[in-house]
């Protein structure tokens, strides 16, 4: 569904190039779910804003579906941290903007989101604005809107990275289910290392700068998954290993930098 | 109880400024020509505020009759000046503003003709306006339009500017075309730039009215207090003043209700 080969991104800033990306290759099957995990500076994000198009390779190809990416597009929704909802819409209409920039009649797009609404527990939000809900219901209605436009690819960054624990797991339960109902391939980037094993069928760990695949960890644990059982722990040790080991070249790097 | 006790506190100083005005006046230490007492400006604004003429049923309706005072007439000719002036001014400057913020080549064609006019004050015009336009309405048009024109422009630009560039993205990941970006985004993305600069805008248009009023026609608020000076009636131009003061609270009230409403989605905006 998704395929990167060969995929570079060098950022000019003051001090001289970095480059951010180099040489990716990575394959997502369609209906997949797969965690990009590494420390901050690892270029995960950069990774999936080139999918999404917002930020173009500066060398390789992604293609999604079998077509090269140049730009944004409807057919990669994609869910911000920052939740990125419009704040002069409510919810009801953030919900509905997707639909409407496509074209869908009225009545149609009415009967989807009221769906949505009711699949992600918004019905009695639908007329509120984004400023009067709390940041796990702003994520709720952000996945609300990127679903709406049912794109075949879901693209999230850090998406639960603000909210506290509970809600955090919550949402991560919610995503499970609707991914298990709806067969999108998800492409889900995080720092959380429990996390990325509670939700991935891969695992991809990222190194520090240049960003470069350092493992691709298969997670093979039947759903729903239990973080306190013996084999997720394993996994987790495993894991929590190979990105210490970059967090350790970040503080090197910075320590460098700052010296 | 509260907000009794908040209003007498609001009361208390204007109340006792008042009092202590009617006694300089009453003890007659200044000249009522100079400063006439609040009472005697009072009733002045009483009469000038009544109809002229005692109410006749062959003439119109009691409504018109009750409006037909020199004070009624005055404030609508000056809010007709206000609203007209600042629908052409902002009506200029807000498809301008929207262009310049959104396309950064008109901004730079446009930019250093906009930051040299704009410090010039619109009284500074009046030479012109006058010779271009002659007296009566068009020169105040032109003045108040210019007063409202630029508060507006260059809120207009910076609230287009500073669209915070997650929302666009947002918009185009979910398939928003350019025309669908701008119109559904950036421009209610700019509304609280763009409603502040129409409050200033407005502002501005007010003061303008009357100043205008004062050179160029002869009718309306600022008309009125010049020529009450012309008569020494300094309790009528004190009357002229509070009723152009109470005026432009009453638009600054209605432009903040209409703001809160048109924000209600905006944080902080609650209350």
């Amino acid at each position: 569904m998704i395929r990167a080969r060969g995929v570079g991104k060098v950022f000019r800033a003051r001090e001289g190039e970095v480059v951010a990306l180099d040489g990716i290759d990575l394959d997502v099957a369609p209906g997949e779910l797969v965690c990009l995990l590494g420390p901050s500076g690892c270029g995960k994000s950069t990774l999936l804003n080139a999918v999404a198009g917002f930020s173009l390779p500066t060398s390789g190809t992604i293609e999604v579906d079998g077509r090269p990416v140049t730009g944004p597009g409807p057919d990669r929704a994609m869910v911000f941290q920052e939740y990125a909802l419009f704040p002069w819409m409510t919810v009801a209409a953030n919900v509905a903007f997707g639909l409407e920039v496509r074209g869908d009649p009225p009545a149609r797009i009415r009967e989807r989101v009221d769906g949505l609404l009711g699949t992600l527990g918004l019905r009695e939000f639908r007329d509120r604005f984004p400023k009067d809900l709390s940041g796990g219901m702003r994520q709720r209605v952000a996945i609300a809107r990127a679903l709406a436009i049912d794109s075949p690819v879901l693209l999230m960054d850090e998406p639960f990275g603000a909210l506290d624990a509970l809600t955090r797991r919550n949402l991560q339960d919610e995503l499970l289910r609707i991914w298990a109902q709806l067969r999108k391939t998800i492409l889900f980037v995080t720092h959380g290392i429990e996390e990325s094993i509670y939700l991935a069928d891969r695992v991809v760990v990222m190194t520090y700068r240049p960003g470069t695949v350092k493992r691709i960890v298969p997670v093979t644990l039947s759903r729903p998954r239990d973080p306190s059982a013996p084999e997720f722990n394993a996994l987790e040790r495993e894991v929590a290993a190979l990105v210490t080991e970059e967090q350790a070249r970040h503080v090197r790097a910075e320590a460098a930098g700052a010296g | 109880m509260a907000r009794a006790a908040r209003l007498a506190r609001a009361l208390l100083v204007p109340a006792l400024a008042l009092v202590a005005w009617e006694a300089v006046s009453r003890a007659g230490w200044v000249s009522p020509l100079v400063l006439p007492a609040p009472s005697r400006v009072i009733l002045r604004w009483l009469a000038y505020a009544a109809p002229v003429a005692p109410f006749d049923p062959a003439g119109g309706s009691r409504l018109a009759w009750a409006f037909s005072g020199e004070l009624p007439r005055d404030a609508l000719a000056s809010l007709v000046r206000v609203a007209g002036g600042f629908a052409i001014g902002a009506g200029l400057a807000l498809p301008l503003g929207l262009l310049m913020g959104a396309r950064p080549v008109v901004h730079d064609l446009m930019n250093p003709v906009v930051q040299v006019l704009r410090p010039i004050p619109p009284i500074a015009y009046i030479p012109l306006a006058i010779l271009w336009f002659g007296l009566g309405n068009p020169p105040a048009f032109f003045l108040i339009s210019l007063g409202a024109f630029f508060p507006v422009l260059v809120n207009t630009i910076a609230g287009v500017r500073n669209v915070d560039s997650i929302y666009l993205r947002a918009a185009r990941n979910l398939g928003a075309g350019e025309w669908t970006l701008f119109r559904r985004v950036m421009v209610p993305a700019a509304m609280p730039y763009i409603l502040a600069g129409v409050r200033v805008g407005i502002g501005v248009a007010f003061i303008v009215v009357i100043v205008a009023e004062m050179i160029a026609v002869n009718s309306g608020l600022g008309y009125r207090i010049l020529e009450a000076r012309e008569y020494f009636w300094s309790d009528k131009v004190i009357a002229g003043m509070a009723s152009i003061g109470i005026a432009g609270l009453g638009i600054d009230l209605a432009m903040s209700r209409l703001n809160g409403w048109l924000l209600r989605w905006h944080r902080g905006m609650d209350a």
